[in-house]
């Protein structure tokens, strides 16, 4: 667009100019097309600036957290729990807590989540109820996520009886992680041509046969880019899970969904506010966010390359 | 064999509505268990003494209960992260969609969703021993931990909300209109300022509100970054302790059932009816205002 628009206004000026010769337009119109210009170029740096700035951002924080935290990553680091009042060792039991936790509420709100779409893009006709799920799921997307922890520890933890666990945890973030999933694998949903539908149910088939193998099947692609950017998402949660799944220190790793677990955004928190010594544990900490920041942002990368080539498959 | 198509063709409808209402249905528990284990804290003081009381001091004895400077410390970082989130977040969309070329956006764009993609701890964490460090030299401040660095931090994790719905909004105005400005002579900034913006006004206004949303309501970067201290901020410079700070750290110490629990919860209670009103004002603009082409201008 912004092609289109330069190539009018350069037409536009050229015009001019052949109109001077004929009829001389007055001058001071083209020294304020002349400023006009020089006032947009201003602005647009102003603007790309702006961009840029983001950029910025994310490089400083990331290069500070590779450059200071690269060193502490060995493999005792990755592979051992941490020993010495946490003040030596690895965080071994934090990836794994991690893991478990991310991959539990994914499991747990990927069902959920894809039914709700589903409902959503296929079934729903316009109306009040439609509206009502909407402003549900518009809402809970909202939700401060430190809510959703008061709310995992109410209802979780303390009424359910399931404790300080990895199941507990795994259902507030997977509570959490439910708009992500709803919102991407809608956005999938749309991208199915109606022709597909058309097709299957001009064979005879039913709505729901029509759904499960021809919309489902060439929506998955879309749907699995969700699910994944949804596990990055709760992988680097730390409010939710504080009351309900992580702990300050377990050496031991989890042997069933009732067990309690470190994670590694709460250990950073943990080692850099409320450590034995936090002057001394720096490099420990650092190393620790390098290994977050590089899961949740290659799951990420991952995601975004993938869905970027799926969208150039589709035009 | 056609009758028994029916009744599974009706029972999956069923079936996929009842899944569908889980959301709204969350989102009801959310909101039952806040009250079950909030409203207790109203038998020891008045509502009007939790809101307003300037003292917040739930380990003592006898213990005070009033949230008002921790109202006023999240409501003091989510103005002063808005008025750096704001312009970046709103400038960086229409560079992404109008002025960038196709190939700048597609690299653009990915550093926008990355940086949303950053776990809030990490952030918080490189506010507190990078950033503060840096501000308490520059500015000869006692603390580099207070309202202004985690207003920055903040910022940053707002402007990616606020950057990504704008520029679907922007996106979503009709060529035509923009078409037309420029046949009649506009530059393309002019087009941008006088058409473009006032015909996505209303996506942005969603944008922004849903990015004030999150600031507010985002917890790990006030807990590590704001300074913590539960009294009324006097310069941008002060530590501040907001809602989702204090609830995030005294939990682990407050018993289960105790006062101080329930008075965590009210709190929660607060800080959920202060991100509610914003969402619902948000999906209210969204849905009323619904950008349908030069008709809604």
């Amino acid at each position: 667009m912004a092609a289109i628009s330069e190539k009018n206004l350069k037409s536009g000026t050229a015009r001019k100019q052949a109109d001077i010769t004929t009829f001389t337009v007055p001058a001071q119109f083209a020294s304020g097309r002349q400023r006009r210009k020089v006032f947009q170029t201003l602005a647009f740096t102003l603007f790309r600036v702006a961009a840029v700035i983001n950029g910025i951002a994310l490089f400083i924080i990331v290069y500070f957290m590779v450059t200071r935290g690269w060193r502490a990553i060995t493999w005792t680091f990755l592979t051992q729990p941490p020993m010495d009042s946490m003040t030596k060792g690895g965080i071994l039991p934090c990836i794994v807590g991690t893991f478990c936790l991310s991959i539990g509420a994914i499991i747990i709100a990927m069902p959920v989540g894809i039914a709700s779409a589903v409902y959503l893009n296929e079934y729903a006709r316009p109306g009040r109820a439609l509206r009502l799920i909407r402003l549900g799921i518009n809402n809970l997307a909202g939700v401060p996520s430190v809510v959703f922890g008061l709310f995992g520890l109410a209802f979780f933890v303390v009424i359910l009886k399931m404790g300080v666990s990895i199941i507990a945890g795994a259902l507030t973030l997977g509570a959490m992680s439910l708009p992500v999933i709803i919102g991407a694998t809608e956005e999938a949903l749309k991208a199915v041509p109606d022709t597909y539908r058309e097709a299957s149910l001009g064979l005879g088939a039913t709505k729901w046969q029509t759904i499960w193998r021809a919309v489902l099947p060439s929506a998955l692609p879309g749907i699995l880019t969700g699910a994944i950017l949804g596990i990055s998402r709760a992988a680097g949660e730390t409010a939710p899970i504080m009351f309900t799944g992580a702990v300050f220190f377990t050496p031991i790793l989890p042997t069933s969904i009732f067990d309690e677990v470190m994670a590694l955004p709460y250990h950073i928190y943990v080692l850099a506010t409320a450590g034995t010594e936090i002057e001394a544990t720096r490099h420990l900490q650092y190393g620790t966010a390098l290994v977050l920041i590089a899961l949740v942002l290659g799951i990420n990368l991952i995601a975004i390359i993938y869905r970027s080539r799926l969208r150039r498959r589709m035009q | 064999m056609a009758l028994m198509r029916q009744t599974v063709e009706k029972s999956v409808q069923k079936i996929f509505f009842l899944i569908a209402m889980a959301s709204i249905t969350t989102l009801f528990l959310i909101m039952v268990f806040l009250f079950r284990e909030g409203l207790p804290i109203f038998k020891t003081v008045s509502v009007k003494e939790f809101v307003f009381g300037h003292y917040w001091y739930p380990t003592s004895e006898p213990p005070d209960f009033g949230i008002f400077p921790l109202i006023i410390a999240s409501l003091s970082v989510t103005v002063v992260s808005a008025v750096i989130s704001i312009p970046l977040g709103v400038m960086t969309a229409v560079y992404l969609a109008e002025i960038a070329s196709k190939k700048v956006s597609e690299i653009a764009k990915p550093v926008v969703e990355l940086l949303a993609a950053l776990p809030s701890v990490v952030i918080g964490f490189f506010g507190m021993v990078l950033v503060a460090p840096f501000l308490q030299k520059v500015f000869n401040i006692p603390t580099g931990l207070n309202l202004f660095n985690a207003a920055l931090m903040l910022a940053f994790m707002s402007i990616p909300t606020i950057c990504s719905i704008s520029e679907d909004a922007i996106h979503s105005v009709p060529v035509a209109l923009k078409e037309a400005s420029i046949a009649l002579g506009a530059t393309h900034l002019e087009t941008i300022v006088r058409v473009i913006l006032p015909a996505s006004i209303s996506g942005i206004s969603t944008a922004v509100i849903l990015g004030l949303s999150r600031a507010i309501g985002e917890t790990m970067v006030v807990l590590m970054v704001a300074g913590g201290a539960a009294m009324l901020p006097e310069s941008i410079f002060d530590p501040v302790r907001p809602m989702p700070a204090s609830i995030a750290s005294e939990m682990a110490e407050a018993p289960v059932g105790g006062e101080h629990y329930y008075a965590l919860f009210a709190t929660g209670v607060v800080l959920f009816l202060f991100t509610l009103i914003f969402n619902v004002i948000a999906d209210h603009i969204a849905y009323k205002y619904k950008q349908t082409g030069e008709a809604s201008l």
